[in-house]
């Protein structure tokens, strides 16, 4: 661990996005999604941990649409930690909002709590079918059902490369870390690292002045930061 | 107050004892059927625990709801020992003698099935002892205390703690008649009671702790009063779900517990009377008095239950305002609200208001189920349209119905209370006998010359 913590953190530029879900599929084959069946979306159980969220603005012919990735917003005051009874979700020294699986008891409160609807609960006890099952990544616990899930900032990936600076003995570099999504998105939406360092590319985007943050009334504040869309 | 027919004490431990010494067939056909309902329950249970939680109805983001409105309705219906043993006993009030023991009794049982629900309701109830008991000491990971989750678990133990032993130190004289008449007649009997009874011989020493126990034991118990479900209320108003995040929630939390509460007691002694034929005891003036009770319990609690809307209304908030909606204007919330609220508020309550009705045990019995039918609803109706609330996000609207599973562990926990009363009633009276004795003696009246005085004067 640096002298200095990190904190992670991450803007999403809204203008970029084009809704093509190349991060919802990256973040599915990262961290062993369930996969969404027909039947999971009718019980109203499904998994993603990262969405887009797609608006209509306007009737035709002016009509315009509108994509919005929302992902887990690592507040820095967490709604869903105080109320979790065993820590299994508290906030580590580099600022990610861990989600412990061994120590989940499964009471949802954490759910009820979360105003970004971020968190999923495992309802059934689903390996993915053969041969789906060589798919999964082995860094990534497969969740048992009875707990709750929700995006990590990739943590493996966090802990990977931090790994790696080390026994090469240097700092890790600005950018080296990359989630599932930051590294798929085709258009470059999301940048990825680390907010408690000026110099780095993701706070100065968080500089911005398009910058804001979600449901920022609330005052979770979050370490997802939105850039805003400039229509033309 | 009253006319009590004057009783003597044999024909008192007569009466008093039959659920013990008889065993009806009736017993036999109602504990079997309870059994066989509570096995239903246990079905239902393991096929849970067996595939998960995917059995019930609950979904994204309605992640409570029939377990926690079940567990939120005992913990209710447990604050009527508090209330009837220890607030009136301070308060001297003659009536509650008979009542005090099925209330106390009623307490430890709903409340021992309270806390099985939350426990039920979790995904990995195995794990419950990284919950509710801090034992990895070797680690230091402990319960974090800011959890609501972890201030109930506290606060049942503390109630059913206090409860359990009200009922024992105001039960150990019984506990000496019962081994004194098992005394060469049934052995293992005997030897449970004597062992229970803790050599009690009825000298004045012991009777003067037991009374002195009695009464500190009340006196303890009363903060349990208010916190038992101020704090369960707290699991919601502490959350940031709309229509939860209410100060309000405690004292409403609390009066609605003890409506709910007292009126089980009532139905518990209408089927006292009725069945364990206790006529000369539970009497048409212990329900006019517990129906007078109930009225000022029920408007104090509909006094929170508006001001809880007022809240609502008053903020203009637009989640608040639109779940207030969901509830009072759409299927099918609309018809449990109305359902819910003619059973618990505007059937019985003006009812109550005549006399003839607070007199007539029938009508007793059927307005307090109806009161307690409605606030099963009341605390469904706060707890899950709350969740369902359009999502700020992705503008969709929850939706829950129940499952069959649910249906079955809900309903079974109702069966296990009445198995728990009534194999409690095998062993032990459910009227206490010493403190009937107490209070015909202080009845008891002597003459003196021409006039008759009371015997026993008591320090008021």
């Amino acid at each position: 661990m640096p002298e200095r913590p990190h904190r992670w953190g991450m803007t999403v530029d809204i203008d970029r996005c084009t809704g093509c879900q190349a991060c919802t599929v990256a973040c599915w084959a990262e961290n062993n999604i369930t996969i969404n069946t027909q039947d999971i979306v009718n019980e109203r159980r499904g998994y993603y941990w990262i969405r887009i969220e797609r608006y209509w603005e306007g009737e035709s012919p002016a009509l315009k649409v509108r994509f919005f990735p929302v992902l887990w917003q690592q507040c820095a005051n967490a709604p869903c930690e105080p109320v979790c009874p065993v820590y299994a979700t508290h906030r580590s020294v580099d600022g990610i909002n861990i989600q412990v699986y061994n120590r989940c008891v499964g009471t949802r409160y954490c759910a009820n709590n979360c105003p970004y609807n971020a968190r999923f609960f495992n309802f059934w006890e689903r390996w993915p079918p053969e041969p789906m099952n060589n798919y999964l990544n082995p860094d990534v616990t497969v969740r048992s059902k009875g707990i709750m899930e929700k995006c990590s900032f990739c943590v493996q990936r966090i802990r990977r490369t931090e790994r790696q600076a080390a026994r090469e003995g240097r700092e890790l570099r600005d950018g080296e870390v990359q989630p599932a999504c930051v590294q798929t998105c085709p258009t470059g939406v999301f940048t990825f690292g680390d907010l408690a360092d000026p110099n780095s590319q993701v706070s100065q985007l968080a500089q911005d002045p398009r910058h804001y943050r979600l449901l920022g009334h609330l005052g979770t504040d979050t370490s997802v930061i939105y850039l805003k869309r400039i229509d033309p | 107050m009253q006319d009590r027919r004057k009783l003597t004490d044999s024909k008192i431990n007569e009466d008093l004892l039959r659920s013990v010494d008889h065993t009806p067939r009736a017993f036999w056909i109602v504990a079997g059927f309870l059994t066989l309902w509570i096995g239903g329950g246990l079905f239902a249970l393991g096929n849970m625990l067996f595939w998960g939680l995917g059995v019930t109805g609950l979904n994204r983001p309605v992640m409570w709801a029939f377990f926690v409105t079940n567990f939120v309705f005992w913990v209710g219906i447990s604050h009527a020992g508090v209330m009837i043993s220890s607030i009136l006993r301070l308060t001297h009030a003659e009536w509650r003698r008979p009542v005090t023991r099925a209330a106390e009794v009623l307490t430890v049982f709903a409340l021992s099935t309270a806390a099985l629900m939350p426990i039920i309701h979790a995904g990995r109830p195995w794990r419950v002892i990284y919950w509710a008991l801090p034992y990895d000491f070797n680690r230091g990971v402990w319960p974090s205390i800011r959890s609501p989750l972890i201030w109930d678990p506290a606060a049942i133990a503390t109630y059913l703690t206090g409860a359990a032993l009200f009922i024992y130190t105001t039960m150990l004289p019984d506990l000496a008649v019962l081994r004194d008449r098992a005394w060469g007649k049934r052995p293992l009997r005997f030897w449970l009671y004597a062992i229970l009874s803790l050599g009690w011989r009825g000298s004045s020493r012991q009777w003067k702790l037991q009374a002195l126990a009695g009464i500190l034991l009340s006196a303890v118990i009363l903060p349990v009063f208010v916190s038992v479900h101020s704090i369960v209320s707290w699991d919601f108003a502490v959350a940031l779900v709309p229509a939860w995040h209410a100060t309000i929630f405690a004292p409403y939390f609390v009066l609605g517990a003890i409506h709910s509460g007292v009126s089980a007691v009532v139905t518990l002694m209408a089927l006292m009377r009725r069945f364990f034929h206790l006529e000369d005891y539970i009497t048409p003036d212990h329900f006019d008095a517990l129906g007078r009770l109930l009225i000022a319990v029920a408007l104090g609690w509909f006094y929170f239950f508006f001001i809880d809307f007022i809240f609502g209304l008053y903020s203009r908030e637009s989640a608040e305002v639109a779940v207030m909606e969901l509830r009072l204007f759409k299927a099918p919330y609309n018809i449990l609200f109305i359902i819910f609220i003619f059973t618990a508020f505007l059937i019985p309550v003006p009812l109550w208001f005549m006399r003839r009705v607070r007199r007539s045990v029938l009508l007793m019995f059927i307005t307090t189920i109806l009161v307690n039918i409605g606030m099963w609803l009341e605390r469904f109706i706060i707890i899950v349209p709350g969740l369902q609330y359009k999502q700020p996000l992705d503008f969709t609207w929850g939706e829950y119905s129940v499952s069959i599973t649910e249906l079955a562990i809900v309903s079974s926990t109702f069966a296990v209370v009445s198995l728990g009363i009534l194999l409690f009633s095998k062993l032990f009276p459910l009227v206490p006998l010493s403190d009937q004795k107490e209070g015909q003696r202080l009845q008891d009246e002597i003459e003196i010359g021409k006039r008759s005085v009371p015997a026993v004067i008591r320090e008021e």
